[in-house]
């Protein structure tokens, strides 16, 4: 038995690209101005255009939570947008996290708590845990479970994770105090 | 054993801070001016041919340099021979874009490479395909009948039969026989395969690659394009995630290296998650064990048979059923092992190739044979305890596994379990409690490590093996800052490259045997040079010293009994007017004093579940997982490695399943949200015991490996509490909420 499968682009193909647009974000601080396709995810501009590799690519559909990165303080998965939807924006990626040599309270956490294996879902999980930490929602152990269950560990570091986030979530309630 | 300054003690990650910074760089992510991206074009089909290839559309759109495909494609080898990396199985590997064959589901089938990674995605969408598909046959379970497994690479030594267990079995007084299933899981890893391919003015390459092993991608790249090793260096500093999927070279490597020679440029090509099932993963299996038992529970018979699919080009081989015939004593037991070839893409070793899966079915069977015979599930493990490995005729060189038993069931509170199944709920939650006996190899392999002392007091350490994430980075700096009595700041490690020293494979959980053998020995070489200047040295208080009476600590080389007497390693050097001291080796296994044992690591896993009585949703709630895995160099990663595995056991239990349409051979749950692997909310209580070994036979530092360890029983120990909760077997994994319904 053998049949005939063609697999073709549905509908006419336009030949010519979209032209570039500008877009200007501030990126852990810095404006940055850039001609980029609009079908450039801001995850994509992050890694290949701007070389902030820390922001990682897990699944480029928004189901790992890998991408995580901080729009004006909320937590987002930066591979279901276009750069060019932040227009304006501030952007916090891992890169932008600690100060100097002084690292973030989610970042001391994670090191302390052994939080993490391979590390490349890492920037996505402490971006995401201080996405958490500004929601202010979490306050049992089981709300930081749910609430980090969209950030996939595929070593299994939950355990270290939610103690990490349980921690600095302390460390930063005291610090606003 | 001696007081240690930094073995056994929990040291956090020497790499901790550039993971969470972001500075730590993957095969994808090393950036270069002019870099070109390609984009794979994956089959649409399972089995059959492509008939007809347009391009035409692809290459129109601007900024698309080449499209890559079996019409236009360089064919750099011919021999199957050449395409063989030190993990390649019996037959033929696969040669991408070689011919319009396909052969699995996704098989890649062309390159599209691009400016841009948008344009090169774009433009793949592009390309038109005709092909003539056939009927593939992808279903394991459809005609249980397969070959005898061929006893294919290394590793795999086909299992003894001793007494005559068909007999044994007919005669026992308790007979227990089931069957087992469990589907193909596809390791997916975090971070997608990718090559960074940069090519220098000379036309060299420098090839970033996800692997775990970066001789091994550099023997493949070089037998395939006929290149030398000078012209083919493979670096890969961090991996994100292994699990043995980089344990072969994929073809995203294969291809960037070929668009990069060809186009002369340097070129990325990243996978898509969905295109990481088209991988290898861990083959679905079909297991029938049958056990024969006394009144009493002593075992009488053993018979475990497994088939398990493979490719129709390669003959993958894992070790499922050898277990049955170490993990008790016995002494009639059948071990047979079969395959069938499918239309699927080479299966791969995967976390505890074998003993994840063939350990599932035993440990499961074990516990149901504790019910029909009315006895306790660990009762029965303890009273069929292997004192020795009949298997291999041998005494084990160490084997905690019955303080594994005691210390785990302590801490769990096993003495309290009701034996009676449906017999504790809270509310409409139904409560049960289960156990397993986990086992896996303590294996060393030949490593080579060098290492560099400079007189500013720093300790440089290298040898080209991978840190997946296990925590080698740390492990070797805690061996060479112990073995020198340096501090651990003064320590650097470096790995994944192949100008270091040759590194085997980082699997199979003996790297820290292994490799941490050789960094011992490269710095004990240091330290021997450091002891014979230091007795040169005026007024030196070791001068009558042998090398036996001294320790290094705190940065001296002093008398042991007395540190009073001792000198400084830094003023040694200084004094003696030495800027440095390298020393290289290699550390080779003792095979006269292991091949008298059997070396193996055994855990014993403790699991509480509660199941929805209503809506058969499973929570595992609480494991207890006590380990014997010799000595333990840095507990804090090593608990890390164990609680990896504890998520994996839970995952395979309740979770993971590639589903297959087989009616077009296709995966159907191809991403992260349909594929589905625990989440934090998955995952509650988890406790790590480890019961250390003195072992000196498994090689000198005494670690036998944890990489596997923590894998293998959780499955079954979840299965089993799901059994003790709700009274009902469900043989057919993961157990999915259906099945309890």
């Amino acid at each position: 038995m053998s049949s005939k499968v063609l697999t073709k682009p549905l509908g006419d193909v336009p030949v010519a690209l979209p032209p570039l647009q500008r877009v200007t974000l501030t990126i852990n601080g810095a404006e940055k101005q850039l001609e980029v396709a609009p079908w450039t995810s801001l995850l994509d501009l992050l890694r290949e255009y701007l070389d902030l590799t820390g922001t990682k690519k897990g699944c480029d559909h928004g189901q790992c939570g890998a991408c995580t990165v901080l729009v004006d303080g909320k937590r987002i998965n930066s591979c279901l947008s276009l750069a060019v939807m932040q227009e304006g924006k501030e952007i916090t990626t891992i890169e932008g996290l600690a100060k100097g040599d002084q690292l973030h309270p989610v970042q001391e956490a994670f090191i302390e708590h052994d939080a993490f294996q391979c590390g490349y879902c890492t920037p996505g999980q402490i971006c995401s845990a201080v996405g958490l930490i500004n929601e202010g929602h979490a306050k049992t152990t089981e709300d930081i479970q749910e609430l980090m269950s969209g950030n996939i560990c595929r070593c299994g570091a939950y355990v270290g994770i939610t103690a990490a986030v349980e921690q600095a979530l302390k460390v930063c309630q005291s610090n606003a105090q | 054993m001696a007081a240690t300054t930094y073995v056994g003690k929990p040291i956090s990650r020497v790499d901790g801070r550039a993971k969470v910074t972001g500075e730590a760089k993957y095969a994808g992510e090393f950036n270069t001016a002019g870099l070109v991206y390609g984009y794979v074009v994956s089959s649409a089909i399972t089995k059959g041919k492509i008939t007809k290839i347009d391009t035409s559309q692809a290459l129109s759109i601007p900024g698309v340099l080449q499209v890559f495909t079996h019409e236009n494609a360089p064919r750099p080898a011919h021999f199957d021979r050449s395409f063989k990396d030190d993990d390649a199985v019996a037959g033929a590997p696969l040669k991408p874009l070689y011919s319009p064959e396909i052969g699995f589901s996704m098989q890649p089938i062309a390159l599209v490479v691009a400016d841009t990674f948008e344009i090169a995605r774009y433009a793949a969408s592009l390309v038109e395909v005709e092909y003539k598909a056939e009927k593939p046959e992808t279903d394991l379970t459809s005609k249980p009948k397969g070959h005898k497994a061929p006893k294919g690479k290394s590793g795999f030594t086909p299992p003894k039969d001793r007494g005559n267990a068909k007999k044994a079995f007919e005669m026992a007084d308790v007979q227990f026989e089931a069957e087992y299933v469990h589907m193909p899981e596809h390791h997916n890893a975090l971070e997608m395969f990718s090559s960074t391919v940069l090519m220098d003015e000379e036309g060299k390459l420098k090839i970033y690659d996800k692997t775990q092993s970066a001789f091994n991608s550099q023997k493949y790249i070089t037998q395939v394009f006929g290149l030398s090793k000078d012209e083919a260096r493979v670096v890969s500093p961090f991996v994100g995630g292994g699990f043995g999927s980089g344990l072969r070279p994929q073809y995203q490597l294969y291809l960037a290296v070929m668009a990069a020679l060809e186009l002369k440029r340097s070129v990325r090509v990243t996978l898509t998650r969905q295109q990481m099932f088209s991988l290898g993963h861990r083959p679905a299996t079909l297991q029938t064990v049958s056990l024969g038992a006394s009144e009493a529970g002593a075992l009488q018979a053993i018979k475990h048979e497994a088939l398990s699919e493979t490719s129709r080009g390669e003959e993958y081989t894992e070790v499922i059923v050898n277990w049955s015939g170490s993990l008790y004593q016995c002494d009639n037991v059948k071990l047979d092992y079969y395959l069938r070839n499918l239309d699927v893409s080479t299966p791969m070793d995967m976390r505890a190739p074998g003993a994840a899966t063939g350990v599932l079915a035993t440990e499961t069977a074990m516990d149901e044979l504790s019910y029909k015979l009315g006895m306790d599930p660990l009762e029965l493990r303890l009273l069929n305890y292997a004192e020795v490995n009949q298997l291999e005729g041998k005494p084990f060189s160490s084997k905690a596994l019955r303080e594994c038993y005691a210390q785990g069931a302590e801490r769990f509170g096993w003495s309290r379990r009701n034996p009676v199944p449906r017999s504790t709920r809270e509310g409409t939650k139904l409560i049960g409690w289960g156990m397993a006996t986990g086992i896996w190899d303590a294996q060393q392999k030949k490593a080579a490590a060098k290492a560099n002392l400079s007189v500013d007091g720093k300790l440089v350490v290298a040898s080209g093996t991978a840190d997946i994430g296990t925590g080698t980075y740390t492990a070797m700096s805690i061996i060479a800052a112990e073995t020198l009595g340096l501090p651990i700041e003064a320590v650097t490690f470096k790995l994944g490259d192949t100008t270091l020293p040759e590194a085997p494979l980082e699997g199979g959980s003996w790297t820290v045997s292994s490799v941490g053998t050789a960094v011992q020995e490269a710095c004990e070489a240091i330290g021997k040079k450091l002891f014979k200047l230091a007795k040169k040295l005026k007024d030196s208080p070791l001068k009558k010293a042998a090398f036996e009476d001294i320790a290094f600590a705190d940065g001296r080389i002093q008398l042991k009994g007395n540190p009073s007497a001792s000198v400084s390693i830094i003023e040694t050097m200084r004094q003696t007017g030495i800027n440095y001291i390298e020393e290289e080796t290699t550390a080779l296994p003792n095979f006269l004093k292991q091949m008298k044992y059997s070396r193996n690591t055994h855990s014993a896993v403790f699991v509480e579940v509660e199941v929805d009585e209503d809506l058969g949703q499973i929570c595992v709630r609480r494991v207890v997982s006590a380990i014997a895995g010799g000595r333990v160099i840095n507990p804090k990663t090593a608990r890390s490695q164990i609680l990896g595995g504890i998520v994996w056991g839970i995952s395979m239990a309740l979770h993971e399943e590639s589903v297959l349409d087989h009616d077009f051979g296709r995966i159907m749950n191809h991403n992260l949200s349909e594929y589905h692997v625990p989440v934090n909310a998955d995952i509650h209580d988890l406790e790590v015991i480890f019961v250390e070994e003195h072992d000196k036979i498994v090689n000198p530092l005494g670690a036998k490996g944890l990489g596997e360890i923590g894998l293998v029983g959780v499955a079954a120990a979840v299965g089993n509490a799901i059994y003790h909760a709700t009274g009902k077997r469900v043989r057919d994994f993961p157990i999915t909420l259906d099945k309890l319904l």
